[in-house]
């Protein structure tokens, strides 16, 4: 309490703050004393001052984007203290019993011990219903903000070397995020879950050859069985947590030995991170972000409903609500199913094939497949070898935007059919219109996606390369002597330049032979991508372009 | 930039090459060649680039300047942190204040917004607290660490590789290699085990297929209404009205979801003459009385959802549609196969029975259905 008297009094003058890297006062107080004691104790038996050293002095670059992986983190944390509340009261059985708790409209209704184990959290537990809605909202968030996440570390580059194993972990992460989420979901063991593992078993079966093995090993034998939540429960409470937080561990060991990315701005170089150190400022922003992250779920849950499980009854094969619709993470597989033209089916040679399954999963694997290794494509085609640790703003590196505008086109086309039903009711359009419209949005949304992507970061490109040369328009109209009127443009300063021009440029590559004379195969094709990826370009502003510029004035 | 103009050199050497692959390997093993010196591939090396102002000069906060902002902003921080010692005393306090009622579902709404809000306060006070104090009274000019490139240094690799040498010769594995294949022969080997300790998780003499092929119904077996089960007469289906069916006993079987899980059905009546019956359905139906399986053949969701006006039936999952009339043929959305139909008639007190079992799997495709 002392020390941390002393500091603040320290800061109330505003002068006598204390300079850094000046050796620490010692102070003679006891409780100054009591924590050397208690420090050089510790430091005996550990090393820890190693660790303090290393650490705690660290810079961290500062930006509101990297705030987004930090609430994912913290979401999580948010999620494991929650769930292990949870877990002292959900009961993971799907024994039948019948219903007498507090809830009325349920009481006498048979359902299996995980549906009446979470009403009781839900209505017999004080607090339970808020842990609960805590534990879904933090979920929620998690997801979100992985994907948010992803989606900066992807516009920005910071994909590239030396962080393209850093990008597979997380987008492993992202995956095992989204089971944790379908896991969680269907524990209840509620109507609209059901209906979703009934989804899975229908999809399971179309596997060819294993299909209806492979849904009897899920399942315990025939659907629905009586040991489905009790195996999801272990997934979700043991083995999928344990391996998240294992690649968590490995994720945030990437970022300290690869030093956090940065902005391009003055001062900023590849070779040097400008930022805050971890002790003090970061210990706090950071530590107190976790603090308002849990919050802002926990304000939520307070008063927003999520997953009314009693609203939908126990979980039962014949009945269903309409408009059903997957937690919003899940969309976009659910929607791929829904787009399928019909009648997509084949017996050949006495057995089933369903195209109709095999389809969706197939175009949603190469998607999947094609952003976790998107950083190995960009390098193949760039051959930079080099180490990135300043990021790139969008624009400059306009197909890479396009790429990823175009992916989220897809994704979000996708994503809007999982509620076709809902589009047509909402807007009173026949089911059939909306499906096609959005049959449409999946192939041509992402062109269109693509090309005005593109275009407008060509765009700005040119703006910040005029606003570079020219610098800005300051509104002032000056009429020159001649009568010629013409609007003075203000020199932006040095600093602000520096944004605009640092960023890389890249050239397509010359198809040369290689040392036996030939031209093969995989450099054709890499010249084509590279002429794909870099033949439209803006160069960055030059001296020479600046002198010439300022001559001409 | 700096690293730009020393890798001007390695551009050029790499432009010579076949291509970055192959170049960059070679250079590994050069002395110098540092993550800063390796190829920047296409990338356009300028000599020509505007220079680096440095960093800006650092702007003095607010709280820098004037001692009474600093006071102030000192006060917001520790105000932020006693309100939220506040908070949690309240959410204590909520706890015992606002208790559940099992008469009054109002509680559960009261208990967990007064709770709720108080842990809000309790965490938001300290959050908002830390932060605020972080920015505005926080030593705040910024700082700078050097990187290093992420490859570690060549007397490092080279000590790795010295390292893996004598473990291969201290070791023989490279040399002895009955040794080394056996071992890992037997590490190949002995997860098997493992693997197959997991087809436990399915039953044991079950047929998938043919459990998967047959459902509760068979011949005589009332058309029960479900989740009654009680009986239904022809003379209760009207026109243009539907009914959710499972056959009787269903209610009394230890497998009951699973049986149901294929045996609903889905009763309708239309008018005789709009239904297309095809030859050998002829008596499937009785009197424009006509049963299909619910269990959609896309993947499985409960065709619950009857339009009675143009006789389609939709399933609400993924929206396949099938038409009554044409003995629920798919006339959109992602399924292919029609819904197989319950061959039904009455028995002699007037109830609806089944004639037999469905004469094909329902529900989703299977690998061996046809």
């Amino acid at each position: 309490m002392t020390i941390e008297k002393t500091k603040a009094d320290g800061l109330v003058d505003g002068t006598t703050d204390h300079p850094v890297g000046a050796p620490p006062r010692i102070s003679n107080a006891p409780s100054a004393r009591f924590t050397s004691a208690a420090a050089n104790y510790i430091d005996e038996r550990t090393s820890i001052s190693a660790v303090v050293k290393e650490f705690g002095r660290k810079i961290f670059p500062d930006h509101w984007s990297f705030m987004l992986g930090e609430v994912a983190l913290y979401s999580f944390v948010v999620i494991i203290l929650t769930g292990t509340f949870l877990t002292f009261f959900f009961q993971a059985s799907m024994a039948p019993v019948v219903y007498d708790g507090s809830f009325v409209p349920l009481k006498g209704v048979e359902m299996s011990s995980a549906m009446s184990s979470t009403l009781n959290i839900s209505f017999e537990i004080r607090g339970g219903l808020l842990v609960r809605q805590i534990h879904h909202w933090a979920a929620l968030l998690f997801i979100a903000s992985i994907g948010l996440h992803m989606l900066r570390i992807y516009f920005t580059g910071a994909f590239r070397k030396p962080r393209e194993l850093n990008w597979v972990i997380g987008f492993v992460l992202f995956i095992l995020a989204l089971a944790e989420g379908f896991t969680g979901y269907s524990l209840p063991d509620d109507l609209l879950s059901g209906n979703g593992l009934r989804i899975i078993d229908g999809m399971v079966k179309g596997v060819p050859f294993a299909g209806s093995w492979l849904s009897f090993l899920i399942f315990g034998g025939e659907f629905p069985g009586e040991e489905i939540v009790g195996r999801l429960y272990t997934l979700h409470i043991l083995l999928l947590p344990a391996i998240i937080v294992a690649l968590i561990a490995l994720h945030l060991v990437f970022v300290v030995v690869h030093k956090h990315t940065q902005y391009a701005g003055p001062g900023k170089t590849n070779d040097n991170v400008i930022g805050y150190p971890v002790l003090p400022v970061y210990a706090a922003k950071a530590g107190g972000f976790f603090f308002i992250v849990f919050g802002i779920i926990a304000l939520i849950a307070s008063f927003f409903t999520i997953n009314p499980i009693w609203n939908y009854g126990p979980y039962d094969p014949s009945p269903v609500s309409a408009g059903t619709q997957p937690d919003w993470y899940i969309g976009f597989a659910d929607g791929a199913l829904r787009l399928i033209p019909p009648h997509l089916e084949s017996v050949i040679w006495g057995h089933t094939y369903s195209w109709n399954i095999l389809i969706p999963i197939t175009v949603l694997g190469l998607f999947i497949l094609t952003v976790l290794i998107y950083p190995f494509i960009e390098g193949w085609v760039t051959g930079d070898k080099r180490e990135h640790h300043i990021l790139d703003r969008p624009r400059n590196a306009p197909t890479r935007t396009a790429i990823g505008a175009a992916g989220v086109t897809f994704y979000a086309a996708l994503w809007s059919a999982a509620s076709s039903d809902i589009l047509a009711t909402h807007f009173q359009l026949s089911i059939e219109s909306v499906i096609h419209a959005i049959q449409a949005a999946v192939i041509i949304g992402p062109v269109i996606a693509y090309f005005v992507a593109k275009r407008v970061c060509l765009a700005l490109q040119k703006k910040d390369r005029e606003m570079a040369l020219h610098g800005f328009e300051s509104g002032r109209i000056v009429r020159l002597p001649g009568g010629e009127y013409i609007e003075v443009h203000q020199d932006v300063d040095e600093y602000e330049r520096w944004k605009l021009v640092s960023f890389h440029e890249y050239k397509p590559l010359m198809i040369r032979p290689n040392a036996k004379g030939k031209i093969t195969a995989p450099q054709r094709l890499r010249a084509g991508m590279s002429k794909w990826f870099f033949e439209d370009r803006i160069a960055p502003v030059t001296r020479t372009d600046l002198e010439r510029q300022k001559s001409h004035h | 930039m700096a690293h730009d103009d020393t890798s001007g050199t390695d551009v050029a050497a790499f432009s010579s090459g076949a291509d970055g692959v192959s170049t960059s390997a070679g250079r590994a093993v050069e002395p110098s060649a540092g993550a800063s010196s390796a190829s920047g591939g296409l990338a356009v090396i300028t000599t020509d680039g505007l220079a680096d102002p440095g960093i800006p000069p650092h702007r003095k906060r607010v709280t820098d300047l004037d001692p009474k902002k600093a006071k102030t902003a000192q006060r917001t921080v520790y105000t932020l942190f006693y309100l939220s010692i506040a908070g949690s005393i309240f959410a204590v306090a909520a706890y015992m204040a606002f208790p559940i009622n099992a008469d009054d579902p109002g509680s559960v709404r009261l208990n967990t917004v007064f709770l709720g809000l108080g842990i809000t306060l309790a965490l938001m006070g300290i959050g908002i607290g830390a932060v605020h104090w972080a920015k505005s009274l926080m030593h705040d000019e910024e700082g700078v660490d050097i990187r290093h490139p992420v490859r570690s240094s060549d007397d490092t690799r080279a000590r790795a590789v010295e390292i893996f040498h004598e473990g291969n010769v201290e070791s023989g594995i490279g040399r002895r290699s009955l040794i080394r294949n056996s071992l890992i022969g037997a590490l190949v080997a002995f997860p098997l085990p493992a693997v197959i300790l997991f087809r436990g998780l399915g039953p044991q003499n079950e047929n998938p297929a043919e459990l998967l092929s047959h459902t509760m119904w068979k011949a005589g077996a009332r058309l029960t209404l479900d989740p009654s089960g009680l009986p239904i007469k022809a003379a209760d289906v009207t026109i243009g009205s539907a009914f959710h069916i499972i056959p009787e006993g269903l209610n009394d079987t230890h497998d009951r979801l699973e049986q149901k899980a294929k045996a609903a059905v889905l009763l309708m009546r239309v008018n005789p003459s709009d239904l297309n019956v095809s030859a050998g359905r002829e008596n499937w139906n009785y009197d424009g009385i006509v049963a299909y399986s619910k269990i959609c053949t896309h993947v499985g969701c409960p065709v619950a959802l009857f339009e009675q006006q143009t006789h389609h039936l939709l399933c609400p999952c993924h929206q396949s549609t099938f038409d009554v009339d044409n003995e629920c043929a798919v006339i959109f959305g992602p399924a292919k196969r029609a819904l197989p139909q319950l061959p039904i008639t009455v028995d002699g007190e007037g109830y609806l029975i089944a004639q037999s079992d469905f004469l094909e799997p329902v529900g989703p495709s299977f690998w061996e259905r046809s």
